[in-house]
């Protein structure tokens, strides 16, 4: 069970540990976690919720951590992605990664996160003091995902 | 031949609508068939083919507009992803 798509919050302490246990060949852990914040593109934010298509979502981000495991010689991969309504500060995302060392464990998690930004069906909707309003992809997170193909 | 449709976020919104099941005519062998077959009966459908940047999968695999659709399929539209 690598991958989670969920309403509930997750321990990032439990999750490590649950990766890690039973190992004694892991040098190096990476973690990313995404937060929910009060203010986007010039507004507040009281609240975001979070749609995903069930099936293709949790497909997606396995494809994307078995991509990961191909390109980089990492040992485990957790990612929890949740849905529903969040409010600021909570946690949306977490994405660890354990290798033997920190290079592989660093890019990885990068490239989990950049493809998962533009691969993985989720989609915000932000309330705002203004109404509420869906969340439009950016080109800067197209530009991120795409250096990983030149190489990078 | 019967295909399942699929909308989400923004475009659910706009067309009124979570999905559906349609009968495709033989000639409708492509996503950019279908979403011009359903875009084509008017008011709200309309948004289909107005979307900009619209992404679709088939059977739950991102797609091209040039994509073969098949009997049974599930075809799903929506906007650009925004998760993360």
């Amino acid at each position: 069970m690598s991958v989670s798509v969920q309403q509930a919050d997750f321990d990032i302490g439990a999750e490590i540990d649950a990766l890690l246990a039973g190992r004694t060949d892991v040098g190096a852990v990476a973690t990313f976690t995404g937060l929910v914040r009060d203010v986007n593109d010039g507004s507040g934010v009281h609240a975001m919720t979070l749609e995903h298509y069930p099936g293709m979502t949790e497909a997606a981000l396995e494809d994307i951590v078995a991509q990961a495991k191909a390109r980089w010689d990492i040992l485990a991969v957790r990612v929890i992605h949740r849905v529903g309504t969040l409010q600021p500060a909570d946690r949306i995302v977490l994405v660890v990664v354990a290798g033997s060392h920190r290079g592989e464990a660093f890019a990885a998690c990068e490239f989990i996160m950049d493809y998962l930004k533009t691969q993985a069906p989720f989609w915000k909707r932000e309330d705002t003091p203004e109404g509420s309003r869906w969340v439009d992809a950016r080109e800067s997170d197209d530009s991120a995902a795409e250096r990983w193909k030149q190489g990078g | 031949m019967k295909i399942k449709v699929l909308y989400f976020a923004a475009l659910r919104e706009a067309l009124g609508s979570p999905g559906e099941t349609i009968e495709l005519p033989e000639s409708a062998t492509t996503l950019a068939a279908v979403r011009a077959l359903i875009a084509g009966r008017g008011g709200d459908w309309d948004k289909l083919a107005q979307m900009k940047n619209l992404r679709a999968a088939v059977n739950q695999r991102m797609a091209e507009p040039d994509a073969a659709v098949a009997d049974g399929d599930e075809v799903a539209f929506f906007p650009p992803v925004t998760g993360g």
